[in-house]
């Protein structure tokens, strides 16, 4: 739901936009990048990661089926699988550029800060280009003076995966 | 696998002969909800009309032809198509026009009701339609694999049956469609294409502190044709939340899964109690539908071919109405750790046939689908896959039935061999790694 004013108005906000701007794109360039390790640290421990089906954007992990509903300990799992060279849809890796925007804080409560982007992840391989087109929400924290990751949802605008087959590389 | 033409044929001798799958009654819990489903091509409206029967429409106007229903999904009383807003009721009738008074004298509404396909029927709440209208009743089309079936459906039967839930897997495959066919029941490719999916459920096994001893691997399978061109893999393997504990999963999850399985026994008797309960089933159901019943979970699963090399794949899961929250969740991780787009072992798969389909064009003629010829198929064989393509060959020769389905003479039962002694290995091993 768009909101002209925006939530933490009222709360003093944990982080400024410039600065989860600067966590968003550092995080962009990590997953580009394949430095997939450093990426598992930007998380806390009970974080968890979600990619909805194209046809239930609002989908919840709980009763609906998802394309993905990671906890950390199956995000883990996730990267050691993508580094290895049995990761077929992977190996030869693929090429990524993430391009992100419209980033806006829209809550604060009780140190967790509300965020959403847009973002468009293309994806380059074996002759082929797949756009992904979405919205992320983040749930961001701050420990140890470092902002962390608790929540994270990647909801795509596409209607059907046509063309992309899966959804292989982290969103 | 490399022809448009071949496809233009399939179409028509195959698809429009076959049963095709729809929907699930489950997917339309309320009168007027409906699904728009497009089955070989065709647009339909899969719908629970006002009085409470299912129905599938053609969604095109029978005046001029637009879509009339215009949402993927929803629930509705009525229709109208928006381009002369004739109005149809949620059981497909028209029951108003603008100026109905153009019309000549004779212009009777109730033969303007929507259309639907030649055939529509259903087994166990699976909605089929077909395109032939003189094509055998699905019950008879479906033939033995019945049983297959009904183990599934029996399998809910203490929990309050299956549901289709929320959400659908929409994907293609760069690859022609019969490519999926074979994957979908090909035990033979685990190993070499989900090495990432079995070292993951290993690493995670180690986790909590279990010294796996074994790969997780099944210990009985086998692979079966049935007459029309369907065929499946069956095999014994933990993790099934009905009703085969795993060692992934609390003391207390696995004890409620014991608890199913001896409801069934109780329900369905030793014999059926068990094979509903530890028996993995992957089926398909011909030419195009996969029913998958197994330690990931049960599902649907279906593709149609968009050309030749293109297929469009659609997949639903299906859970138990009481099923309790933490073995809903066991399931469901298991469900999305394997399988869909994206889990960890389905993208390779698209891999895999992505890779075939780049390889033929290589102009050579065969793939090699004998293994297992010369002994009792196990799931590694490729007797099913044979099932599929001699009935497939036949259709395509015009003839409506495969002269042989199965290699060999067999007893034409789905039942596997379990061993007794599986029930104390098990739950001695899952004593001692909670021990």
């Amino acid at each position: 739901m768009i909101s002209m004013v925006e939530k933490h108005t009222s709360v003093q906000p944990v982080f400024t936009r410039s600065e989860v701007e600067d966590f968003l794109y550092y995080e962009a360039a990590l997953l580009d990048d394949w430095r997939l390790d450093e990426w598992l640290d930007l998380f806390t421990e009970d974080a968890v990661y979600i990619v909805p089906t194209t046809d239930l954007p609002e989908g919840d992990p709980a009763k609906d089926l998802v394309f993905i509903n990671d906890d950390v300990v199956q995000l883990r799992g996730r990267v050691i699988r993508l580094k290895s060279r049995h990761a077929h849809r992977e190996y030869p890796r693929s090429r990524t550029r993430r391009f992100i925007s419209n980033v806006r804080i829209i809550g604060c409560a009780a140190g967790v800060t509300d965020v959403e982007a847009s973002f468009q992840v293309y994806r380059y391989r074996s002759g082929s280009t797949d756009p992904f087109v979405g919205q992320y929400s983040y749930q961001l924290v701050r420990t140890d003076d470092r902002i962390r990751i608790k929540h994270r949802r990647a909801t795509l605008d596409l209607e059907t995966l046509r063309n992309h087959g899966a959804v292989s590389i982290i969103l | 696998m490399t022809s448009g033409e071949i496809f233009d044929l399939e179409r028509r001798r195959v698809f429009d002969r076959s049963w095709l799958y729809v929907g699930h009654e489950t997917e339309l819990a309320e009168p007027g909800e409906y699904r728009r489903r497009t089955v070989n091509g065709r647009p339909l409206i899969f719908i629970r009309g006002s009085d409470g029967q299912v129905r599938v429409l053609n969604n095109s106007c029978t005046h001029r032809g637009a879509q009339v229903c215009r949402h993927d999904q929803g629930q509705a009383k009525s229709f109208q198509c928006f381009y002369h807003a004739w109005t149809f009721d949620n059981q497909g009738e028209l029951v108003g026009l603008p100026d109905e008074e153009g019309y000549a004298k004779g212009f009777d509404k109730r033969q303007y009701a929507l259309k639907s396909p030649p055939r529509v029927e259903q087994y166990r709440g699976f909605y089929f339609v077909s395109f032939d209208k003189d094509i055998a009743d699905i019950a008879t089309y479906l033939g033995s694999v019945r049983e297959i079936i009904d183990l599934t459906m029996d399998s809910a039967d203490a929990l309050g049956g299956w549901y289709v839930i929320r959400g659908t897997a929409k994907y293609s495959i760069k690859a022609n469609w019969k490519l999926l066919v074979e994957n979908s029941y090909d035990g033979y490719h685990l190993l070499p294409v989900h090495k990432t999916f079995l070292d993951y459920v290993s690493w995670r096994r180690g986790l909590t502190g279990e010294k796996v001893t074994d790969s997780g691997a099944p210990l009985v399978s086998r692979s079966f044709a049935a007459p029309h061109g369907h065929g499946g893999m069956l095999h014994q393997a933990p993790g099934r939340a009905i009703a085969n504990p795993s060692p992934l999963w609390t003391e207390d999850v696995n004890k409620e899964v014991l608890r199913i399985r001896a409801e069934n026994i109780k329900r369905f008797g030793e014999l059926r109690g068990r094979q509903m309960s530890e028996v993995s089933r992957h089926v398909m159901i011909f030419p195009n539908l996969a029913f998958q019943d197994s330690q990931t979970g049960f599902r649907l699963r279906q593709f149609y071919p968009v050309t030749h090399e293109l297929m469009d794949v659609t997949q639903w899961d299906l859970v138990p109405r009481d099923e309790r929250a933490d073995l809903r969740s066991s399931r469901m991780e298991n469900s999305l750790a394997f399988l869909g787009p994206g889990g960890l072992a389905t993208p390779d798969d698209v891999e895999a046939l992505e890779s075939c389909q780049d390889g033929f064009a290589t102009g050579d003629e065969w793939s090699d689908i004998s293994r297992g010829m010369q002994r009792e198929p196990k799931m590694t064989d490729e007797l099913q896959m044979r099932s599929f393509w001699r009935q497939w060959h036949a259709m395509m020769l015009e003839s409506n039935e495969a002269v042989q389905t199965d290699d060999r003479k067999r007893d034409g039962s789905f039942f596997l061999e379990l061993g007794t002694a599986h029930y104390g290995a098990e739950n001695t091993a899952l004593q001692s790694a909670r021990s």
